[in-house]
C-alpha cells in the first residue's frame, strides 16, 4: 500500500504524519494518539468517532484520511481538557450528561457544532442535531439538558 | 431523617469531566508499542462439525504469529458467565472445539503483526465443515428426533436439573397450595401465550481486552468486564496459568448492561500472549458483538390466572421456555429470576405454581442483561394485571394498590426460588410502591387520559397504560464486596473497591458514602477501583449489588477508619474518646473547647507517637436483597393506518430507598427506560434459514436515538431502606422491565387490541387492528 506524507492541523497544532493511502481518519487519529476519539461501530452508525472538520461534524470513521489532508480537525480536546474545561463539557458534568463516557466527546462536538450555528436551539433542534450520536446510558435526558445549559451559559457569556 | 452533607446531594461524578475532556483510557486506548493485533474466525453454519482446520497457508502468511483453534489449545470445560464459584451456569463450553453450534461461534484466532495481517490471515484458513441438522425451534428442542447439541462431557457444577441429552439446560419449579383448586374457584380466568425476543446490550463501546507481561514476568489484563475477580479465576481455571501470576484491571468501561459480565476475550488474550509471550490486543468489530458476545434470552411465557369477581387471583400458573442459544450461560439464573423477582410482587396469591425450561438451540447465547429475566416475565404478568382489572371493574392503579406485597410482608417465593438454588427468606423493611403509584398516575394525567381514547387528528388516538415491578439489591448470602482506606497526612483518603464502575457511577457513590461518614469533600476520597492486585474482592456489577453490598462494605470500613482518627485524636488533644466528634475535616472535644484537624491528626499518627497508617478493610454479605420498586406509566399515539406506536410520555416513579446521588439515580432509571422503550417498539435479531444474523448492525439493528424519544419523567419516591447504607436500595436495572407491558397496556386502551409478542413493531400492530376490525365486521 501506497505511504502518504501529509500534514494535518490538530487542534491548532501541525502534525505530520505518514500512513498508508487507504487509512481512515478515525484509525490514524488513535494510532496517532489522539484516543479521545472512540471506535463504536466503524460503519458511521453510532457517532462516538466524531471529529470537527473545519468545524462541521463527521464520523471519523467514513472520512479517508487522505482526503483531509490540510483541513483544520478538532476532537474533544482540542475543545478544553481537565484544567481548562470548555463550557460545553462543564454543562455536560454539571447536568450529569456523562455516564460511561464513551459517547460523550462525540456529543459535545456536535453540540459545538450546533452552538455555532444556533446559539440557542430548540430542543427539537438539539434533537435533530444529535440524530447520528447514539448513546445507551442515559436515555438523552441529560444529554438534552447539558446541550440547553451550554448554550445559555454561552450566550450569557457572548 | 438525619441531615446529610453528601448522601442525597447531586454532587458530581468523580470521572465525568475526564470523560468529557477525553483524557480518560478505555480498554483500547492504552498504547503499548509491539502489541500483537487479532482477528477472529467464526463458524458461517449454525451446526457443523469440523471435518479439517488447515492453517498452513494462514501461518505462512507475512505478519502472522500464531492462530488458536481446538487443535492447539486445551479443552477445559468451563462456562462464560462471570458468577461467582461454583457459577450455576453449566460448564458446556470450550474456547475452542471441534464442533461449531451456531453462526458465530468461535473457530479460531489469528495472532498478528497488526490487524490487516491478521484479517488476511482468517481468510487464508481453510476449513472442511461436516454439516449437521441444526436446532432452531426451541418448543421442538426436548423432542426425541432434536438434533442434540451438547453430547460430551457437559455438566452441572451446582446440583440443579441440567439434562444436555435433550437439550436441557436448566429447570426450575415451585409450587403452593393447590393451583387446581384455586382455578375451579375462579369467576374468570385469563390465560395467554406472550414471546420475547432477542436483543442485545448495545453498550457503545465493543467488547475488548488486553494482555501484557509486567517486568516480572507477570501476565497482566486491561478488559472491558463488569466481574474482574471473576475473569481472574476463569482465565486461571481455562489457561492453566497460576492465579497469582494473573493482575487484571478494569479501566474506564463504555457501558455493560449485562454484556460485559461475560468472560469471553479475557482467556482468548491470555492464552495467546502466554504462547507468544508479547502484549496482545483483541477488540470485537460490532457485528461480532451483536452475533458472537451475549444477548438477551428469548422467551415464551405461558401465564394462566384465575381471579374471583374482584379481581382477587385465587390461582396463578406460570409457564416458561427459555431459548439460551448455543451455550447455557446465565441460562439458570436468568430463568429462575423469571419468576423470583416477579412473583412476589402479588404475595397473597395462594395457589401458585411456576415452572421453567432453558433449552439449547443453534442460535446465539444468552446471558446476563438488565433485568435479567424479570424483563421477560414483567412483559407477560403486567399485560395479565391490566386484563384482571378490566374485568374486574378495578381501575389498574387502584388494582395495584389493592393487591402488592407490602411492608413487613413476605412472600413464600423469596425462600423458594433463589439464582440456582433455594432463594433466602426475607420480611420487607420497605416498600413505598402506592406513593409510587399515585405520584406515577398523576404525572401522567392517568385520569383525564385513561379510557378517554383521545385523537389528536384523523387515524391517530391515543391511550395510556402502566405497569408495576420490583427487582433485587444484590444476591443475598451470595454476593460479597470489600473496602479499604487509608488516610494521608493531609487529611485526605484513598478507597480501594473490588466494585466495577462500568459507567453508572459508582465510584462516585461510594465515595460519596465514604464521604458522609468521614464528613471531607468528595475529592478528598482518592477511589481506585477493580483491580486484583491493588483492591480487595467484589463480584462485581450485577445483580443490582453495587450500592447495596459494596457501599455497604465502604460504610463499615470508614466507620472504623473514623474510629481509628477518633483514638489518634484522643492522644493527641488528651481527651476522653468518648467526648469527640467529628465534625468537618476535624475531630472535636464537646466538653473541652479543644478541637483537632484530620491533618494534624494523620501527621500525629503517622509521624509523632505511637506511629500507625490509619487504615482498615471490611467485607458485606447481605442476609436479604431488598426489593426496589416502580411503577411506570406510558401515554402512547397510534397511528391507524400504519400500525405505528409513539410514545408520548414515560413516568417512572420509583423507591430505591434513599438514592445516594439523585441525579445519577435518574440517570440510572432514564437510561434503563429508553433502552425499555426500544426494546418494546423495535429491537429485535431478525435470522435466515441457515440461523445466521441477519442485522447485525446500528443501521439495521434500530436503538433509539434522540429524535425518537418521548418526553421523560423520573420521580425519585422518599424512602428509606433500614438495612442499606444510609437508607439505599438498588436502582440500576428495575426500570427496564416496565416499558413494554406499559406500551401494550396502552395500545390497548387505545385502541382495543392487545400483543402478546415483542416488539410492538407496526406490522404486528397493524395486523392485530385488521383483524378486530373483521372481528367487528362478523360480529354484526
Amino acid at each position: 500500500m501506497q505511504h502518504i506524507n501529509a500534514e494535518f492541523q490538530i487542534n491548532g497544532k501541525t502534525v505530520l504524519m505518514s500512513f498508508p493511502a487507504d487509512i481512515t481518519l478515525l484509525d490514524l487519529l488513535r494510532q496517532a494518539g489522539f484516543t479521545e476519539v472512540k471506535a463504536g461501530c466503524h460503519t458511521g452508525q453510532c457517532g462516538a468517532c466524531v471529529v470537527l472538520l473545519d468545524g462541521r461534524p463527521v464520523n471519523s470513521c467514513q472520512v479517508f484520511a487522505a482526503s483531509v489532508i490540510g483541513k483544520e480537525i478538532t476532537t474533544v480536546a482540542g475543545l478544553g481538557s481537565v484544567h481548562d474545561p470548555h463550557p460545553i463539557q462543564q454543562a455536560f458534568v454539571d447536568a450529569g450528561a456523562v455516564q460511561c463516557g464513551f459517547c460523550t466527546p462525540g456529543m459535545v462536538l456536535v453540540t459545538a457544532a450546533l452552538l455555532a450555528e444556533n446559539s440557542l436551539p430548540t430542543e427539537e433542534e438539539i434533537k435533530q442535531a444529535l440524530d447520528g450520536n447514539l448513546c445507551r446510558c442515559t436515555g438523552y435526558v441529560k444529554i438534552i439538558a447539558a446541550v440547553k445549559l451550554a448554550a445559555e451559559r454561552m450566550a450569557d457569556h457572548g | 431523617m438525619a441531615e446529610h452533607t453528601h448522601v442525597g446531594k447531586s454532587e458530581a461524578k468523580i470521572d465525568a469531566l475526564s470523560l468529557a475532556a477525553g483524557s480518560e483510557k478505555f480498554c483500547d486506548d492504552y498504547q503499548i508499542p509491539g502489541i500483537l493485533e487479532t482477528a477472529l474466525l467464526t463458524s458461517p453454519h449454525a451446526h457443523a462439525e469440523i471435518v479439517d482446520l488447515d492453517t498452513r497457508e494462514a501461518e505462512a502468511l507475512e505478519g502472522v504469529v500464531d492462530i488458536l483453534s481446538y487443535q492447539n489449545v486445551d479443552a477445559v470445560l468451563h462456562t462464560s458467565a462471570g458468577q461467582g464459584f461454583p457459577e450455576p451456569s453449566p460448564y458446556d463450553d470450550l474456547l475452542f472445539d471441534r464442533r461449531v453450534r451456531f453462526a458465530g461461534d468461535l473457530v479460531a484466532l489469528v495472532v498478528a503483526e497488526s490487524r490487516e495481517a491478521a484479517l488476511r490471515g482468517v481468510e487464508a484458513i481453510r476449513v472442511e465443515y461436516k454439516l449437521l441438522e441444526p436446532l432452531f425451534d426451541p418448543e421442538a428442542a426436548e423432542s426425541p428426533e432434536a438434533p442434540r447439541l451438547h453430547v460430551g462431557e457437559e455438566h452441572a457444577k451446582i446440583p440443579a436439573v441440567y439434562e444436555p441429552d435433550h437439550n436441557l439446560a436448566a429447570e426450575v419449579e415451585i409450587s403452593f397450595g393447590d393451583p387446581a383448586a384455586g382455578f375451579a374457584d375462579a369467576a374468570f380466568c385469563e390465560e395467554h401465550v406472550y414471546h420475547t425476543q432477542y436483543a442485545a446490550h448495545c453498550a457503545l463501546e465493543p467488547h475488548a481486552a488486553l494482555a501484557r507481561f509486567d517486568a516480572r514476568g507477570r501476565l497482566e489484563i486491561i478488559t472491558t468486564t463488569q466481574v474482574p475477580f471473576h475473569a481472574r479465576r476463569i482465565v486461571s481455571q481455562v489457561c492453566g496459568i497460576p492465579l497469582h501470576r494473573i493482575r487484571v484491571i478494569k479501566p474506564r468501561i463504555g457501558g455493560g448492561f449485562g454484556g460485559k459480565q461475560e468472560v469471553i476475550l479475557e482467556p482468548l488474550v491470555a492464552l495467546a500472549a502466554w504462547r507468544s509471550k508479547r502484549p496482545v490486543r483483541l477488540v470485537m468489530s460490532r457485528r461480532e458483538v451483536f452475533v458472537s458476545s451475549r444477548t438477551r434470552h428469548p422467551m415464551r411465557i405461558r401465564l394462566k390466572t384465575g381471579a374471583d369477581a374482584e379481581g382477587r387471583i385465587t390461582a396463578l400458573e406460570m409457564e416458561g421456555l427459555m431459548n439460551t442459544g448455543a451455550y447455557g450461560s446465565h441460562a439458570l439464573t436468568v430463568l429462575s429470576n423469571v419468576g423470583a423477582k416477579v412473583l412476589p410482587l402479588f404475595n397473597k396469591i395462594e395457589n401458585l405454581h411456576f415452572h421453567g425450561k432453558a433449552v439449547y438451540t443453534n442460535l446465539p447465547v444468552g446471558g446476563a442483561y438488565r433485568g435479567y429475566g424479570a424483563t421477560q416475565g414483567y412483559f407477560a404478568f403486567n399485560q395479565q394485571l391490566d386484563m384482571i382489572s378490566r374485568r374486574a371493574g378495578v381501575d389498574m392503579p387502584e388494582y395495584c394498590r389493592r393487591w402488592h406485597i407490602r411492608e413487613k410482608e413476605t412472600s413464600e417465593v423469596f425462600q423458594a426460588l433463589g439464582e440456582g438454588k433455594e432463594g433466602v427468606a426475607q420480611v420487607l423493611s420497605s416498600c413505598c410502591l402506592d406513593e409510587c403509584i399515585e405520584q406515577g398516575a398523576q404525572a401522567i394525567g392517568w385520569q383525564e387520559k385513561r379510557g378517554r381514547r383521545l385523537s389528536p387528528g384523523a387515524d391517530r388516538v391515543r391511550g395510556v397504560g402502566m405497569a408495576i415491578c420490583m427487582q433485587g439489591s444484590g444476591i443475598p448470602l451470595v454476593d460479597m464486596g470489600a473496602a479499604a482506606m487509608k488516610m494521608n497526612e493531609d487529611g485526605s483518603f484513598n478507597l480501594y473497591v473490588g466494585a466495577t464502575d462500568i459507567g453508572t457511577g459508582s465510584d462516585t457513590i461510594l465515595a460519596q458514602i465514604a464521604a458522609e461518614v468521614l464528613q471531607v469533600d468528595l475529592e478528598k476520597i482518592i477511589v481506585l477501583s477493580s483491580d486484583t492486585d491493588l483492591t480487595p474482592f467484589d463480584v462485581g456489577a450485577y445483580a443490582s449489588s453495587t450500592t447495596y453490598i459494596s457501599g455497604a462494605a465502604v460504610l463499615k470500613c470508614a466507620r472504623k477508619i473514623a474510629g481509628q482518627i477518633i483514638s489518634a485524636a484522643a492522644g493527641l488533644l488528651g481527651s476522653d474518646p468518648a467526648d469527640l466528634k467529628i465534625e468537618k475535616n476535624r475531630v472535636k472535644d464537646t466538653r473541652r473547647k479543644r478541637e483537632a484537624g484530620y491533618a494534624e491528626i494523620a501527621v500525629y499518627a503517622l509521624y509523632q507517637h505511637d506511629q500507625f497508617q490509619i487504615q482498615a478493610q471490611a467485607s458485606h454479605v447481605a442476609g436479604e436483597s431488598p426489593p426496589p420498586f416502580i411503577a411506570q406509566f406510558a401515554e402512547v399515539e397510534l397511528d391507524r393506518a400504519s400500525g405505528r406506536l409513539r410514545v408520548l410520555k414515560f413516568v417512572s416513579a420509583v423507591d430505591c430507598g434513599q438514592p445516594i446521588n439523585p441525579q445519577l439515580t435518574e440517570g440510572q432509571v432514564e437510561g434503563a427506560v429508553l433502552n425499555g422503550i426500544s426494546y418494546a417498539l423495535c429491537e429485535e435479531y431478525l435470522f435466515n434459514r441457515q440461523g445466521r444474523m441477519r442485522n447485525p448492525s446500528f443501521g439495521d439493528y434500530k436503538i433509539y436515538s434522540p429524535p425518537d424519544m418521548p418526553e421523560m419523567v423520573t420521580i425519585l419516591i422518599d424512602s428509606h431502606e433500614s438495612s442499606g447504607p444510609f437508607g439505599a436500595k438498588s436502582v440500576g436495572e428495575i426500570a427496564i422491565n416496565g416499558p413494554a407491558p406499559a406500551i401494550a397496556n396502552a395500545l390497548y386502551d387505545a385502541a382495543g387490541v392487545r400483543l402478546f409478542s415483542l416488539p410492538l413493531t407496526p406490522e404486528r400492530v397493524w395486523r392485530a387492528l385488521r383483524a378486530l376490525r373483521e372481528e367487528n365486521k362478523a360480529k354484526r
